[in-house]
């Protein structure tokens, strides 16, 4: 069934000079040139509103604007469920999307305010002071030993050294392109960070950024081999993903080619399909297994994460993973981003991460194993604030995936699954990977965690806080505005004004 | 290297297996230590007793050969090597291999070859000798998953629901299968003899390894099972 776009193409005919950048560079191909009447005409049904000919029209003739041709309004009923039902009516299939929820849900970073030093406990200024950004990820030893000799036993488990507790999340080379996972590993490198192959293996150009970057190994265990597994800094095991809890992945026949086929090891044009399941795994006992079978695989040089969406029961379930012998948990909430999931599951299924934060912390703490691991959130961590906030509630790092890719140029037009992503981010085309630049992508994600480590620096020193250690699990810093006593409780902070 | 380990955990066990400079090793006394040789290249390691989950996890070119059963997800993840069982194993072996070969000469238990996969020159081969439980091959994305039925007594070749999500590789069942239902994303049909001969190498180091005549293994009808696409999942989905 047809419907009117979505998107309206406006353009300012008295700017526009007919130079057809728009026509080049739209790979949905909006707009063309008529010979005969030496105009631009659009077809709008085309449209994502990525942004892209609007950022490159010279003399800003372009904008896209949200079509007001609307169905008629209903609050029950909505424009958008009402074309839902249109599109699985035609085609019988199974919506997908791409990116996190937009979904109005509540943002819990947005109802969390940051404590600030005023008279007592000076604040501190991070222009004039040393200040700690430094984190270690990985299972803390629960007390301190001596040798037989006295000399303080220093052996610890395998540790990831972060200059700031933030890093890249996990999207498979796949999913993103090559220039992508370049400017990533790169910046990861520059930054003394880690960056995270996600599920379709390590191009055999990265293999140099090895120091800065986290393998994965997911259900498909797709370009998982010796060399791989021991090319990175730590192991990641996938067992979910915040955009989809409970799904496998499926990466079409269609862009599994050339390069892409060669990193997941599969031969060109199959299905990449990673199950919902992994096939061994159906207790914490058989995840001890894989965690211990990754372990000899790499004589215990690596640490170990695991990674799950954040879903109802997810205190107990890393209290498992805890007692695993995983050395990070990774937690990632339902607003975290996704190159395609069905739209139903994106949507619907997994908790917000700051509730699943609290709680996990909470449960590690109360059963005394908190220190066997380490926690990293993601799910829409967006600013240095969500970061502090985030660190407040228990976490002792952050990975980021759509604000990176926002600073390599996405504008979220969640058009991902189409694999024409204007912006050389979510594409294997190869005329479309060339627009994104590794030299510009690396800087501009230097830039961002230069910034947000700034203003880390800046929200510890008004805490009167200098190393982020101290800030670790430090509720007291927060409070809560419009937050019920249930939500307050589960986050365990005091609302604004206690 | 001659190493009992009765005594020992599946870690001392790795981890002397790793120091020492023999390229060959006996492990004796073994009583379901897991990982035994997970992610070795260039040994041959030969053990007496019972190994446990994971035998030869992500093998690198190893060959690891087992007098006794085997526990679970025998060769997982593997990319080349060999692992040679005189016994049973259990649940989920051959795990997402990408290379070697299994032989199994008794019965291997559920989801078997499940996400086998193949790349460029690496083709694996599972070989069992006897049957196997459910979900034989499901995902299965390359390679050759080989059941011979020479034990196992009366019940199928393969217990319920083989070849689910099955999208690249071959299956060969030495049977009929008159009484196996196959998911309908995949073809079944009696091997014709140029099929066979494919296999026929396979066989023969089946009973190189465990004793019996390629020729009479392979004078029966063989099912063969292929998927009728590669990419089974491309009509589902509809872009939002």
């Amino acid at each position: 069934m047809n419907f009117y776009p979505e998107f309206e193409v406006v353009r300012n005919d008295s700017r526009c000079i007919r130079c057809q950048v728009c026509e080049r560079q739209c790979a949905n191909e909006v707009h063309w040139y008529d010979e005969d009447g030496k105009f631009m005409l659009a077809d709008e049904s085309k449209c994502v509103n990525c942004q892209r000919c609007v950022t490159l029209c010279p003399t800003r003739a372009l904008k896209i604007v949200k079509s007001d041709c609307r169905l008629r309004e209903n609050a029950n009923y909505s424009d958008q469920t009402i074309k839902e039902v249109y599109r699985q009516a035609e085609t019988g299939g199974v919506l997908l999307s791409s990116m996190g929820n937009p979904n109005p849900l509540p943002v819990y970073w947005d109802k969390i305010l940051i404590n600030a030093s005023q008279v007592t406990n000076p604040p501190i200024d991070p222009l004039r002071e040393p200040m700690e950004t430094r984190v270690f990820l990985g299972k803390k030893p629960e007390r301190i030993t001596r040798n037989p000799d006295g000399i303080l036993d220093t052996k610890l488990a395998p540790q990831l050294t972060l200059s700031m507790p933030v890093m890249f999340s996990a999207m498979s080379y796949g999913s993103i392109s090559y220039n992508a996972h370049a400017s990533l590993a790169r910046a990861a490198e520059a930054l003394g960070i880690y960056y995270n192959t996600g599920e379709g293996g390590l191009h055999e150009d990265f293999y140099q950024y090895g120091k800065n970057t986290i393998v994965q190994v997911a259900s498909g265990r797709f370009g998982v081999h010796k060399d791989y597994l021991e090319a990175g800094a730590a192991i990641e095991i996938k067992m979910g993903q915040g955009a989809k809890p409970g799904i496998g992945g499926h990466l079409p026949g269609t862009k599994a080619v050339g390069d892409v086929s060669k990193t997941r090891m599969i031969p060109e044009g199959s299905d990449a399909i990673s199950p919902a399941p992994h096939h061994d795994i159906y207790s914490i006992e058989d995840l001890r297994q894989l965690v211990f079978s990754l372990k000899e695989a790499t004589e215990y040089r690596l640490p170990v994460i695991v990674k799950v969406a954040a879903v109802h029961n997810i205190a107990a379930i890393a209290s498992g993973i805890a007692r695993s012998g995983a050395d990070i948990i990774a937690i990632d909430g339902f607003r975290g981003g996704t190159g395609a999931a069905p739209t139903r599951i994106r949507d619907n299924v997994g908790i917000p991460i700051e509730l699943a934060l609290a709680a996990v912390d909470k449960r590690l703490r109360d059963e005394g194993i908190r220190n066997n691991v380490s926690i990293v959130c993601g799910g829409s961590v967006r600013s240095a604030a969500d970061v502090v906030k985030a660190i407040a509630l228990g976490a002792d790092a952050c990975y980021i995936a759509t604000a990176a890719c926002l600073a390599m140029g996405c504008h979220l037009c969640r058009s991902c699954h189409t694999g024409k992503c204007n912006w050389g981010i979510a594409t294997q085309r190869p005329d479309l990977v060339k627009r994104l630049n590794p030299d510009i992508g690396s800087q501009r994600l230097i830039n961002l965690m230069d910034a947000w480590r700034h203003e880390i620096k800046e929200l510890m020193g008004g805490m009167g806080i200098n190393s982020i250690e101290a800030l670790r699990g430090n509720r007291l810093m927060l409070r809560g505005v419009g937050l019920t006593e249930k939500e307050l409780e589960i986050l365990g902070i005091s609302h604004a004004g206690e | 290297m001659e190493l009992n380990v009765s005594q020992m955990g599946f870690s001392e066990v790795n981890e002397q297996m790793r120091q020492t400079a023999d390229s060959e090793i006996t492990l004796t006394g073994c009583i379901g230590q897991r990982f035994l040789a997970a992610g070795t290249t260039g040994k041959y390691v030969k053990i007496n007793g019972i190994a446990g989950n994971a035998l030869g996890a992500y093998l690198n070119g190893s060959v690891i050969e087992t007098f006794g059963n085997a526990q679970d997800a025998v060769g997982d993840t593997m990319n080349d090597g060999e692992i040679i069982v005189h016994g049973n194993i259990g649940d989920a072996a051959g795990y997402a291999m990408r290379g070697g070969r299994i032989f199994v000469q008794g019965n291997a238990g559920y989801r078997a070859g499940i996400h086998m996969k193949a790349y460029q020159d690496k083709v694996p081969v599972m070989v069992i000798g006897g049957r196997t439980g459910s979900f034989l091959g499901e995902y299965q994305a390359g390679g050759i998953i080989i059941v011979l039925g020479l034990s196992g007594g009366e019940r199928p070749i393969v217990s319920n629901f083989p070849c689910t999500g099955m999208h690249g590789g071959k299956l060969f069942l030495r049977s009929e299968c008159s009484d196996i239902h196959f998911p309908h994303q995949v073809h079944h049909r009696i091997a014709s003899a140029e099929e066979l001969a494919e296999i026929r190498g396979y066989v023969e180091e089946y009973c190189a390894h465990f004793g019996g005549s390629a020729d009479e293994i392979l004078n029966a009808q063989f099912t063969l099972v292929t998927p009728d696409s590669g990419n089974p999942y491309k009509q589902m989905y509809v872009a939002n």
